[in-house]
């Protein structure tokens, strides 16, 4: 059975990286045979290409079955769906998906595959010539920071949930689709390494600009990841659709607000990213360098400390002036370990956690496969902290006085009556 | 003449009949593995089309062999043909039974993926569903294997082929000086072959169970 050609992903030899397509929901519904209501009632709901959004709500809100809809796992019983203008509510679905990316919680990994025949299975669907598609899996298996050649031939259950949950990310974005649906995808995950999952999807949105819909029930991961937020409530309906700073600052109703939850403030925090902050530069030795340099490295700096990095560029120790003599010129006993790091997406309440549960009062931030790449210090943090609430403040105030003209305005119209509409 | 004597003597007989009692369980031990997964395949999804399969095959099984041969006898005649059709309906029920447990035991969320990412029907059932479901369904043909090597004995009742002769002669003749090693001889050879063929499945077993889902 020939697969028709997908223009703009079939020439080989080229790495084509399409960007994200448009989705346009009108009038979604899912009625499903002997319920009474709809399971999603007429949803409408336009995604800019290139955006990630959020599908936020209650558990049995409908979210995972409209997010189904759009790569028609589920086939809705009235409205349209368009990708990229394209209306495909008509078309053959099993050629739809192909073009559509699909992550899921747990990662969905078939078990009787390796990694690398997981990732291969789109490409390969689509009759990619062989030799594209051995690199295309080399390619992904770095975009979402494994080292190909370990683990290329491992089997899923070799690998740890972070990992797993990356080649199902790897996989969905093989094919290289200009839309990718991720259903709870870091579900089942535990918290930290949730955490970084979060991290490394933002990192590569921003290296791919696809068009994400994300499906979640935790609040703090959608205002983390989502360009913009709809907070879905019983049947799908949209209670609020905006970004992740107007639903903190402006949620629409009692329903909205009640999601959010309490901590709105802290919560502030994780909108701001390290990159925002600024990130200094700060004096490193290599464990490869001989002592000397080590010694003179600090001696001559103007800090206390040096960061000690490993054969990879990774952030390893910080040394202190003191500990070198005490180890008696060993780098295997001197300094203490470097607990956290963070990325340069992390945002502001990580870096913050991290900067307090470690005791040099700074944080390392890394980049690719954790190679260092400056620091953030406290007191970086607590000015843009500062300025961040600073703002939000001014912003509110203005919001507050356009309100109460608005409402002025109104009172007037009222008082005149008739007369006052004539006049305006 | 002792048991050893008798072996010595009677050696390429029992050869032979060793091979054939070998050839034909194999053989409907093929045409069963092809019919049961198809039936497994066919029925795994609707709750009653499944149990339906299973109950069926279980049915059959309850015939007693040797009614079920001489019920064949009159339709299909002697020798072969009764034989084959017996085996092939008795091996069906580990087969049925455990490919459609082992279908339906894939993990839904994996077949949910295999949709996701545009696998087609078919290609769901032979890349994802199957191989999946291959570790339970080599099971079945083992156990299948097994029983049928014990009924394909009884084939000799039809004229059939197979060690079945030999004990079936020494039984007729109880009492001769070589009955008693010809039940045995028959008795040992079906022994012999039930091992031999188990070892083959641990070794298809080994070569054709992915890496990834070995226990």
């Amino acid at each position: 059975m020939p697969e028709p050609s997908v223009p703009d992903s079939e020439t080989p030899g080229t790495e084509s990286r399409s960007v994200g397509a448009t989705i346009e929901l009108e009038g979604l519904t899912k009625r499903y045979p002997g319920s009474a209501l709809p399971a999603v009632d007429s949803v409408t709901l336009d995604i800019g290409a290139g955006e990630t959004v959020i599908l936020v709500g209650p558990s049995g809100c409908g979210k995972s079955t409209l997010l189904k809809m759009i790569n028609r796992l589920i086939e809705p019983t009235g409205g349209r769906i368009r990708i990229g203008g394209d209306d495909v509510t008509d078309m053959d679905p099993v050629r739809l998906r192909r073009t559509i990316g699909y992550a899921i919680q747990a990662s969905g990994l078939f078990p009787h595959m390796t990694v690398a025949q997981n990732i291969a299975l789109v490409p390969k669907m689509l009759r990619w010539p062989a030799a594209r598609v051995r690199a295309r899996v080399e390619e992904m298996l770095d975009l979402v920071g494994l080292d190909p050649g370990e683990f290329h031939g491992r089997y899923p259950r070799q690998l740890s949930g972070g990992q797993q949950q990356r080649v199902g990310v790897a996989r969905a974005l093989a094919a290289d689709p200009p839309v990718l649906l991720m259903d709870e995808p870091f579900g089942a995950v535990d918290p930290i390494t949730r955490d970084h999952l979060q991290d490394e999807l933002i990192r590569l949105q921003r290296e791919l600009h696809k068009t994400i819909v994300f499906v979640t029930h935790d609040f703090d991961e959608a205002i983390k990841i989502g360009d913009r937020i709809a907070v879905l409530r019983e049947r799908s309906h949209i209670a609020q659709f905006d970004t992740p700073e107007a639903i903190l600052t402006n949620p629409a109703d009692d329903f909205v607000s009640g999601f959010v939850g309490a901590g709105a403030a802290l919560k502030r925090l994780n909108l701001t990213r390290v990159r925002d902050v600024g990130i200094t530069d700060y004096p490193t030795v290599n464990v490869d360098d001989p002592l000397q340099h080590i010694f003179n490295k600090l001696r001559s700096g103007g800090t206390n400390e040096v960061l000690l990095l490993d054969k990879r560029g990774r952030p390893y120790k910080w040394l202190r002036r003191g500990d070198m003599m005490r180890a008696k010129g060993s780098l295997a006993r001197a300094g203490t370990l470097v607990h956290d790091t963070v990325t340069r997406d992390a945002t502001l309440r990580d870096a913050l956690e991290a900067v307090l549960t470690d005791n040099t009062g700074r944080v390392a931030v890394t980049g690719r496969r954790g190679a260092y790449e400056g620091v953030v210090d406290v007191e970086t943090l607590m000015n843009s902290v500062h300025e961040l609430l600073e703002a939000d403040r001014l912003e509110a105030r203005g919001a507050q006085a356009d309100l109460q003209e608005q409402r002025a305005a109104q009172t007037q119209a009222e008082q005149e009556g008739f007369g006052g509409e004539a006049k305006a | 003449m002792n048991f050893w004597e008798y072996l010595e003597s009677r050696h390429q007989q029992l050869l032979i009949d060793a091979y054939q009692h070998a050839s034909v369980v194999f053989q409907c031990m093929v045409v069963a593995t092809v019919l049961g997964v198809l039936i497994g395949v066919v029925t795994y999804r609707s709750e009653w089309a499944g149990n339906l399969a299973t109950t069926a095959t279980a049915t059959l099984l309850t015939i007693p062999a040797l009614a079920m041969i001489g019920l064949l006898i009159p339709v299909v005649g002697l020798g072969v043909p009764p034989t084959v059709i017996a085996l092939t309906l008795y091996g069906l029920l580990p087969i049925v039974r455990n490919s459609i447990v082992g279908l339906r035991g894939v993990d839904p969320s994996l077949v949910d993926a295999a949709m996701g990412i545009g696998m087609s029907r078919p290609a769901r059932l032979a890349r994802v569903e199957l191989p999946l479901a291959w570790p339970p369904i080599l099971t079945g043909i083992r156990v299948s294997t097994q029983m049928l090597m014990g009924i394909a004995a009884i084939a000799a009742y039809a004229s059939g082929p197979g060690l079945g002769n030999l004990i079936f002669r020494g039984i007729a003749s109880l009492g001769s000086k070589n009955a008693l090693n010809q039940v045995l001889a028959g008795t040992l050879g079906i022994i012999v072959l039930a091992l031999l063929f188990d070892a083959a499945y641990v070794l298809i077993g080994r070569l054709t169970i992915p890496r990834g889902i070995r226990a």
